[in-house]
């Protein structure tokens, strides 16, 4: 069976959610190869063992986090030409697809981004992507080259099938180029304790509504009684109430969780473009003609301050 | 010394327009109107203080992209850019990312650059992966998705604030730069810089003046193809209920009849 290399996202050796997923989706084309790269490289094994991966190739080296980008895709591409695989599947991170993007051309092939599903086809991997802020949905392949595909956060079920998991050493002779852009700082970011934007399977957002950066607590404490992460519209973050990091629309992030719940948001299509593909759609806004309703499996006409709370306290009751 | 910056932006269909595929599956521009995508207006942004903040600085646009794309030059020459470049071919439609940053990349070559500055992404495709392929193709360092950028002294310097943590960037000129919309805001072109922009000059290439063949480019030279593209079915209208004091309790009750909680 043809192997398929699997790109890990990883933070000192925690393989990351995004990464699960895109093994279950690299079964359904072949047997997933794993490369896992920087500090904690080996530490991913067992994790990916667990879900599928035949082989993990690592590699540690202080480029991966002193220099931007390119350490990583010269290390890629050692793991393609040491392997030949029938696809390369990174995640549709940032730097995911700057990744994916670089090695398609120095292996002249080409790329599909932040396809939402996957499925191997007589021609190769069919790739679907949803595209025009979610009003379309196309299905895609790579004609020219090896298949270079990345993959959206929850596209697909995280599932267990252990295979062997070999840990492997790859052997990377970095390219002049590897050391151009240097990272002189890093700063992590601090913990909220609450999960990944992108990653969530609930995701509670605030809008211009809220209005104010201190009212935000109440969507946190929403977000707390679910287990969800907290999202924020352009407006909101434009106003200061709440990081960039956490705006969720054309230029912020997109997400597709399970459940999405639009407080104090009108749906703008820049934020439509970001949350559209989620799976159920909840919206809280005092305008009844706002267009978030058009998206909606539930709506409900009021003000957040109002509703918000007696949610998040009638959650609350029922988790007991 | 003079620095040479080189602006990539493209010209998009209007969002808030009804954007569609036309039969061979590339985008219809004819449906909606076009415009300078938003997120490249950032990038003009910071050219034009780069450049401000310079000895001797050039800023040139540079776009592929259909007649109509000359809107979105002329929209960065009345914000302060110093000249244009179009490059149109009728060979060059329903060319896709890879082909894309070819014809971008020689196009830089040729206009001769310090440095090149782009949007995050495109509004209309998305990918964000522009930047790092020209990065790639040019040999030069990418430092890319930029929420400050400063350049100094053949150095560019910036922030990158990623999902896990923000990092501080350097490299040495020539490099490739990519802002997000978190660079600041981009400037309103005035009146007196929109007259201004009907003088400066548009240069126009074809892929003849860049050497680039009919073939390694448009829906012939594509490296992807599109099998199908579905407009998503309607939503079914969901409920949609008035608070009446209850509001936050009857949504419960819809979160747990969906097994959320």
């Amino acid at each position: 069976m043809a192997e398929v290399l699997v790109y890990v996202d990883h933070v000192d050796g925690a393989v990351r959610k995004p990464t699960l997923e895109l093994l279950t989706l690299a079964r359904r084309i072949g047997e997933p190869v794993a490369v896992a790269l920087g500090s904690g490289a080996e530490n991913t094994a067992a994790a990916l063992a667990e879900h599928g991966a035949v082989k993990v190739l690592t590699h540690d080296a202080a480029e991966y986090a002193d220099y931007l980008v390119v350490p990583k895709v010269d290390a890629l591409q050692a793991a393609y030409e040491a392997v030949s695989p029938a696809a390369v599947l990174v995640p549709s991170s940032a730097e995911g697809k700057e990744i994916a993007a670089r090695l398609a051309v120095r292996i002249g092939s080409g790329i599909i981004t932040d396809a939402v599903d996957l499925e191997a086809g007589d021609e190769g991997p069919v790739a679907t992507q949803s595209v025009f802020a979610a009003s379309f949905t196309t299905k895609s392949r790579v004609i020219k080259g090896t298949p270079v595909i990345t993959v959206k956060p929850n596209s697909a079920a995280v599932e267990a099938a252990p295979a062997a998991g070999a840990v492997e050493a790859l052997s990377v002779s970095f390219s002049e180029k590897a050391t151009g852009t240097k990272v002189t700082a890093r700063t992590p970011r601090e913990s909220t304790g609450r999960p990944e934007l992108t990653e969530a399977a609930i995701v509670v957002s605030g809008g211009r509504g809220v209005n104010g950066a201190e009212n935000f607590a109440i969507i946190e404490a929403l977000a707390d009684s679910l287990g969800a992460a907290v999202g924020a519209s352009r407006a909101a973050v434009d106003a200061g109430w709440y990081p960039h990091t956490n705006q969720v629309g054309q230029t912020g992030k997109s997400v597709s969780p399970q459940l999405y719940i639009a407080s104090g948001i009108s749906g703008a299509i820049q934020h439509r473009a970001g949350m559209q593909t989620s799976k159920t759609i909840v919206a809280i806004n005092k305008d009844a003609e706002a267009p978030i309703f058009d998206l909606v499996d539930y709506g409900v006409v009021g003000d957040l301050f109002e509703v918000v709370p007696q949610l998040t306290e009638e959650v609350k009751a029922r988790k007991g | 010394m003079s620095l040479r910056i080189v602006v990539t932006v493209k010209y998009v269909p209007d969002a808030t327009g009804d954007r569609h595929f036309a039969d061979d599956l590339t985008v219809d521009r004819d449906d909606v109107d076009g415009l300078l995508s938003e997120l490249d207006e950032y990038a003009v942004e910071q050219a034009l203080q780069i450049a401000e903040g310079a000895d001797d600085a050039e800023v040139t646009v540079l776009t592929v992209g259909p007649e109509d794309a000359k809107d979105a030059l002329r929209k960065a020459l009345s914000m302060g850019a110093d000249k244009a470049i179009h490059v149109e071919d009728d060979d060059l439609h329903g060319t896709d990312i890879i082909g894309t940053s070819l014809v971008l990349a020689k196009a830089i070559e040729k206009a001769g650059y310090d440095l090149v500055i782009s949007g995050m992404a495109s509004t209309d495709g998305t990918a964000g992966v522009v930047p790092a392929l020209l990065a790639e193709r040019l040999g030069v360092p990418q430092v890319t998705l930029l929420s400050e950028v400063s350049v100094e002294d053949g150095t560019v310097k910036g922030r990158r604030d990623g999902d896990t943590a923000s990092e501080q960037l350097e490299a040495s000129l020539p490099a490739v730069v990519s802002v997000t919309d978190q660079s600041g805001e981009a400037r309103y072109p005035s009146f007196k810089g929109i007259m201004a922009a009907k003088k400066k000059p548009v240069e126009s290439w074809d892929l003849s003046d860049l050497e680039i063949e009919a073939e390694e480019v448009g829906l012939e030279g594509a490296y992807t193809a599109v099998d199908t593209a579905a407009e998503r079915p309607a939503r079914t209208a969901g409920t949609i209920v008035k608070d009446e004091g209850e509001g936050g309790k009857q949504l419960a009750e819809f979160l747990a009849s969906q097994k959320f909680i």
